[in-house]
């Protein structure tokens, strides 16, 4: 078997104890910047590259240590979710809709053991698959094309709206608005600047990341400020914790199917992680149906999510490693550390360097079993961080806030835009109009305007090319029934009121 | 306390890496991950490791408006800073001439050289009919619509600019009739011509090794005076009738506001580093030709640049 020697190969790369001190390093400060709200998997990846060089460190060993903190911070990424409703980092947006009420209801412990199992899984599979089909599934990125993309998007705005509200008009719109932020920029077909008003800052748009720690972070903040610590979310206790075992293998199918799912949109290049999570929840809401009591707090919906994103994560790797497309914006800064160390990553990547290859998914094999002791029995060291008083954590979160979007831009001024997301947020949360459709769109917008031009330009304007192929149409009648059916079902059953907005 | 002491400790850490203020700077004006962050950390660990520098060089990602806010922060607020260089590169200065920099100018800052281009490229997919630079050429002449570039700059960026100054040197006019698509880099646009959603690819050298490397792609021309050592196969578009240079230069640019020694000196490193069996293997690595201009000569160059750029942007519309 060519796995098994190229695995041979790869385990004697990572079982150095240099190695294996260094994903267990990785691991530790990826929960940690997974945790911190903030901190995603990709500035967290960004701030510990100059430390790579600093130490000298070769591209194995830099980019094991690397990929642990983004393993490391998709798993954390979940505690911050369940315990303060804050998503740790974007992908772990979807864990808050089941995680945070089953805290509420004293169940803390129990959400953090199944997500963390499901993290587990959703990684260990999607790990595992990257070294079977990499090479192979690579070759989906050829069979999408502008078309293929937009009807993509479409079918994640249509779905979003039966998802995020119990009123499709305030989902819709949100999304809109959304769309509407993403425009702002370089245009990028033609050069020009829109909506900046000639500001500089603005010309490269809004970074999502500024939008999602206002939106979330800050507007959590106001909401701290105005009931004086009352009724806050922060502040859910953590009991003792023990392994819910019927819980987790009841919910065995969920995983599997996720981590299937979440692989695949990770593969796909700009879906990634987030749009992973969200692909996820939503398809095993639909299976378990209105008996499934999903956004109320239930095993499933924290461990679809969970198994999916991680899954995404390792499913991004595939075309970053094998296309030097980036899959996910932790990937685009990964790239960047390979093409530091004079690693083009390509279709020859897998036969010219098969010791970085096979050597860092060795290493991400091993990553997974630290990060499944780090964030099942020593999940109270995690918690810990984030269990102080709320007056004083909710300073810490905004310090933490600042300091993270500061060091993304080096710029005031997206200080000021995240604040002002935070009024934002604050303003929305109030009138019940949801905030993960703004996010949304503002993540994929640029993509899918990119897209619907490209094939306009491609086609000559004619509307038809966008219905042009079997993916694109299947796509679109997927997309159709995601946003019409629930107008329908709502009929018959009242979806649980959700805790976020 | 103790936990916030923790909370705080964590985030010092990870801001840690702001560094001191007296090693020197070497502003990235992009994300990690492109061609300025390569510059930027090859250079910058260069001039480390052969002594030219006594601390680590720390890199910077200062990201906004394709470089214009590095830009801008150079010129307004570190006007007189000695010890900061500045990655750039061919779209640095084809956004000056754009006035794509919010109408700052290629006079505000001093650049200091280039040492290495990646050498532009026109592809197709393997299974092309497209055999030749001619071929491709001819096809458009009879109907423009019937190819689609992708590329890996915005539409009106340098990648943009390589099919259409070849075909403008092949005697076509009709310029804006030519299709193109701006992707999210040369793997992107490489990728959507392979899978055929586009006729060929307009990029880098070091977009397209792995994939030349593969068979998945066939390179018509490549875009400089010479073949390009290493990939020997790959004629260029002058023996191939049309008159065409067009690299993308790896080069820096440092503060306006330095005394000529300084100016100097950076020139001196930089020619150093040119030099280096380091630099050469990171080269050859990434698909860098060698392309070494430092001081006034590069100056010169870089006005010519300029110039040619404003000319054919006004051709497209991109610029009035």
């Amino acid at each position: 078997m060519d796995l098994f020697a190229n695995l041979a190969i790869g385990f004697e790369v990572a079982l150095s104890p240099m190695t294996l001190i260094l994903a267990v390093v990785g691991c530790f400060l990826g929960t940690i910047i997974g945790a911190l709200p903030g901190l995603g998997p990709s500035n967290g990846v960004a701030i510990l590259i100059p430390i790579t060089f600093t130490m000298g460190l070769d591209a194995t060993a830099a980019l094991v240590l690397l990929t642990s903190v983004y393993y490391g911070a998709m798993y954390g990424g979940r505690i911050s979710s369940i315990l303060l409703n804050i998503p740790g980092d974007e992908p772990a947006m979807m864990t808050t809709l089941d995680g945070y009420p089953m805290a509420k209801n004293g169940r803390a412990g129990d959400a953090l053991v199944i997500s963390g199992v499901a993290s587990f899984v959703g990684a260990f599979l999607a790990t595992v698959a990257l070294a079977l089909v990499a090479p192979y599934l690579a070759r989906i990125a050829y069979k999408f094309g502008p078309a293929e993309y937009f009807a993509l998007y479409a079918l994640a705005f249509a779905t979003l709206g039966g998802m995020a509200s119990n009123n499709q008009a305030k989902s819709a719109l949100a999304s809109f608005i959304g769309l509407g932020i993403a425009l702002i920029g370089i245009d990028n077909n033609s050069g020009f600047t829109r909506f900046t008003g000639g500001n500089l800052h603005l010309a490269d748009g809004i970074d999502f990341l500024v939008a999602i720690v206002g939106l979330f972070a800050v507007s959590e903040v106001f909401f701290f400020i105005e009931s004086h610590g009352k009724g806050s979310a922060v502040g859910v206790v953590l009991g003792k914790v023990t392994v819910p075992w019927r819980e987790i293998w009841s919910t065995r199918w969920t995983m599997l199917r996720s981590s299937a799912v979440g692989f695949v949109a990770g593969v796909l290049p700009g879906a990634g992680a987030s749009l992973g999570s969200f692909m996820t929840y939503m398809m095993e809401k639909s299976i378990a149906g209105k008996q499934g009591g999903f956004g109320t707090g239930v095993a499933k919906g924290v461990a679809a999510p969970e198994a999916g994103n991680n899954a995404a994560a390792g499913g991004a790797l595939v075309p970053m490693l094998t296309l030097g497309v980036p899959g996910s914006g932790t990937t685009a800064v990964l790239l960047a550390v390979l093409m530091t160390l004079n690693i083009t990553p390509g279709p020859t990547l897998f036969a010219d360097r098969p010791d970085v290859v096979w050597g860092l998914i060795a290493a991400l094999l091993i990553a997974n079993f630290v990060l499944l002791a780090m964030n099942v029995p020593m999940v109270k060291v995690f918690v810990r961080i984030l269990q102080v008083p709320p007056a004083i954590l909710l300073p810490g979160v905004t310090m933490i806030s600042f300091v993270g979007i500061y060091s993304l831009s080096g710029s005031y001024f997206d200080l000021l835009l995240m604040v002002g997301f935070g009024v934002m947020g604050y303003i929305f949360r109030k009138m019940d109009i949801p905030t993960v459709p703004v996010i949304l769109g503002i993540l994929l917008g640029y993509q899918m305007e990119n897209n619907l031009r490209h094939a306009m330009t491609l086609s000559g304007g004619e509307w038809t090319y966008l219905l042009s192929s079997p993916i694109s149409i299947g796509l679109w009648i997927a997309a159709a029934l995601g946003f019409i059916a629930p107008m329908f079902l709502r009929r018959f059953l009242r979806k649980p009121q959700m805790v976020t907005d | 306390m103790n936990k916030t002491l923790k909370v705080l400790l964590t985030s010092a850490a990870l801001t840690f890496t702001a560094g001191s203020a007296f090693a020197t700077e070497c502003i990235a004006p992009a994300n990690p991950g492109g061609g300025w962050d390569f510059t930027c950390r090859q250079i910058g660990k260069i001039l480390f490791d052969i002594g030219l520098v006594s601390d680590p060089v720390q890199v910077t990602n200062m990201a906004g408006a394709g470089g214009g806010l590095a830009f801008a922060h150079v010129v307004n607020e570190r006007n007189t800073d000695e010890d900061l260089i500045v990655a750039a590169s061919s779209a640095t200065t084809t956004r000056l001439a754009q006035n794509a920099f919010g109408g700052m100018t290629a006079d505000q800052v001093r650049f200091v050289g280039a040492i290495g281009a990646d050498p532009g490229v026109i592809v197709v997919a393997a299974d092309s009919p497209f055999q030749t630079l001619t071929d491709l050429v001819e096809a458009i002449k009879a109907d423009p619509g019937s190819v689609a570039f992708a590329g890996g700059s915005a539409a009106g960026g340098f990648d943009h600019m390589k099919p259409l100054q070849v075909l403008k040197a092949a005697g076509f006019s009709d310029i804006t009739s030519v299709k193109y698509i701006g992707v999210d880099g040369g793997a992107d646009a490489i990728t959507q011509t392979i899978g055929g959603f586009t006729q060929a690819m307009t990029g880098d050298m070091s977009e397209i090794v792995g994939f030349i490397n593969s068979g998945e792609v066939r390179a018509l021309a490549v875009l400089t005076e010479e073949r390009v050592p290493g990939f020997d196969q790959i004629p260029t578009a002058i023996e191939q009738g049309y008159d065409v240079v067009a690299v993308n230069w790896r080069g820096l640019y440092v503060p306006k506001g330095i005394s000529d020694e300084a100016f100097n000196a950076w020139g001196e490193k930089l020619a150093a580093v040119a030099a280096s069996a380091e630099w050469q293997e990171a080269m050859a690595a990434n698909g860098l030709a060698p392309f070494t201009k430092v001081g006034g000569d590069f100056q010169s160059w870089i006005d010519q640049v300029v110039a040619d750029t404003v000319e054919l942007s006004k051709e497209i519309g991109v610029i009035q």
